[in-house]
């Protein structure tokens, strides 16, 4: 196993201090609820889509440092794309944390590349995904709510 | 008899030489020693257990209770042989008291379901609001199957059952009281005798959840009074797959067969089925042959040790842990009974369990994170999850000073 570092990076920890974009959002288009049931971590992604773009995201939730610090990057990288874009970025982030052989170049993807620590961690990828599978939800489908198990 | 065995002195408790007996003890993790403490979840086997089954495949594997030949002879003997040990370690009356099931969860289960058929709609059952999810869930099948009616002893802040409460939830219509005898998520010993006092001058039997307090103390079914008692072996340092459930004969006697199949019956026809006497009347199928005998064998191990100096030594991990947790700071710990077993449940302000699992794990520190099977109790205490480090009679002070070195540093990397 990879050193504790490689996890808990200097970015990834300074989200979880200072979560950016951790608020209600009173117009949001799509609001869904994410839960891990498996270990207790729930968040609620809020986005609005206008014409097809991102024009704004944000999160409110509890949980373990990786996955607040991922919603937390989620919100950041997000803002301002199309809707192709972040779906793009979902299967992005998501082939970089879970796939043994991802095509992914973590150097590509700025600051969400310090999420590639993870996949070193089986236990705790669920942690980092499920921000991104509540935007997946938010962005595809009608469902208000997405568990990860 | 052994209801008596109280906590003596542990000046005589040679952890080293107990731990030579666990051989999966003596590895590094991450570099570190490994300090097994999550006991709660499952426990080491010693050796002998490991020998026993191994000796059980290559020479005397064969099915029970059929054939004539030597090995189905050998195989039947020890099989049977590993349930006597069993009912002579609880005290049990008689074998015929003591049915092999896959664990707590499964003896539980069955209770649920052939007890459980003899109640009808408007029948009440007392669970208490500490209980594992593996005595919650059966009974709330039952509720969807017969229409019972569940009733929740409150805890209290400290994580005591509320017994005030107690003579209040029995009614007219109360069947059964089910609860744990020693929680997992807090480590509360109950005061189970009472409880079951309480209930019998109502007439009203108790099922008793043994899994977490077996491993911690001598258990006598009878001294108890309980009507019945179940464990696994898994958590009593056996192999997993393998679980007992007590049942007072007479009870026993009264349920109908839980699953059908092979073993549990005497004659079989297209027109009728005559089913077999206790046991095996409740142990359909092939068993977890090798599993029993890894129980027996583990039992075994149990019988030849000091409990009074096993308890005493236990009781100051407790303490020396509680102490040395208490003074890190944003440590609370959740659960401060009176009486609890080893084991201490806690959260830190600012650090995840999750986090703090990865964080302890890479210094070769094993303990759980997580609900523990328990949320009503996690929503007690308003936390989404725990931290717990559970320990055994092979832990030591050393681990926890580890564990509280360890928890100072999760505290600094991540608040």
């Amino acid at each position: 196993m990879s050193e504790l570092n490689d996890l808990y990076q200097e970015l990834i920890l300074d989200h979880k201090r200072h979560p950016r974009n951790f608020r209600d959002m009173p117009d949001a288009t799509r609001a869904v609820d994410g839960h891990n049931p498996l270990c207790g971590d729930q968040l609620r992604l809020f986005v609005r889509v206008v014409d097809g773009r991102v024009e704004d995201v944000s999160f409110i939730g509890v949980g373990c440092a990786i996955s607040m610090a991922s919603a937390s990057m989620l919100t950041e990288a997000v803002r301002g794309q199309t809707v192709g874009e972040a779906q793009r970025l979902f299967a992005d982030v998501h082939d970089l944390l879970t796939s043994d052989h991802p095509h992914t170049d973590p150097a590509e993807l700025g600051n969400l590349g310090a999420l590639a620590g993870v996949h070193e961690y089986p236990m705790r990828v669920k942690c980092a995904t499920l921000s991104w599978h509540t935007l997946d939800t938010a962005l595809t489908s009608d469902d208000d709510s997405v568990t990860t198990e | 008899m052994n209801a008596i065995v109280k906590p003596t002195s542990d000046a005589d408790w040679d952890v080293a030489r107990v731990r030579r007996d666990f051989p999966i003890l003596d590895q590094a993790v991450h570099g570190h020693p490994l300090a097994y403490l999550d006991n709660a979840a499952t426990t080491q086997k010693p050796q002998s257990v490991i020998d026993a089954m191994d000796q059980y495949y290559r020479r005397d594997n064969a099915n029970v209770h059929r054939g004539v030949h030597a090995l189905a002879e050998r195989a039947t003997t020890d099989f049977e042989a590993a349930r006597e040990s069993v009912r002579r370690f609880i005290n049990a009356a008689s074998t015929r008291e003591i049915v092999f099931v896959r664990g707590t969860t499964e003896a539980i289960n069955l209770v649920a379901s052939s007890f459980g058929q003899g109640l009808r709609e408007g029948d009440e059952v007392i669970l208490t609001a500490m209980e594992h999810h593996a005595n919650i869930v059966p009974w709330q099948l039952l509720r969807e199957r017969t229409g019972v009616v569940l009733r929740v002893l409150p805890i209290t802040p400290a994580g005591e059952l509320d017994l005030e409460a107690l003579p209040g939830l029995f009614s007219a219509h109360t069947r059964l009281i089910a609860l744990t005898h020693v929680s997992n998520a807090l480590g509360t010993v109950n005061p189970v005798r009472q409880v079951v006092a309480t209930a019998h001058e109502r007439g009203v039997p108790v099922l008793l959840d043994g899994a977490q307090a077996m491993p911690h103390m001598r258990v006598d079914v009878q001294a108890l009074d309980c009507d019945f008692y179940a464990f696994s072996g898994h958590k009593l340092f056996g192999p997993t797959g393998i679980g007992v459930l007590y049942g007072r004969e007479t009870l026993l006697q009264a349920m109908p067969p839980y699953q059908g199949g092979g073993e549990m019956i005497r004659t079989v026809s297209f027109e009728k089925t005559t089913f077999a006497g206790l046991p095996h009347r409740f142990e359909a199928g092939t068993p977890d042959i090798a599993g029993a005998i890894g129980l027996g064998r583990a039992i075994e191990y149990l019988e030849k040790l000091d409990w009074g100096a096993a308890m005493a030594y236990e009781n100051r991990l407790l303490e020396y842990a509680t102490d040395r947790l208490r003074d890190i700071p944003g440590l609370r710990v959740i659960g401060e009974a009176q009486d609890k077993v080893a084991l201490v449940s806690f959260v830190m302000d600012d650090v995840h369990p999750h986090d703090m699992g990865t964080i302890l794990d890479h210094r070769g520190l094993a303990v759980r994170a997580g609900h523990h099977c328990a949320m009503p109790v996690m929503t007690f205490y308003q936390v989404p999850a725990t931290s717990r480090a559970s320990m055994a009679f092979y832990n030591t002070v050393e681990e926890i000073d580890r564990l509280a070195a360890a928890l100072r540093h999760a505290r600094e990397l991540l608040a």
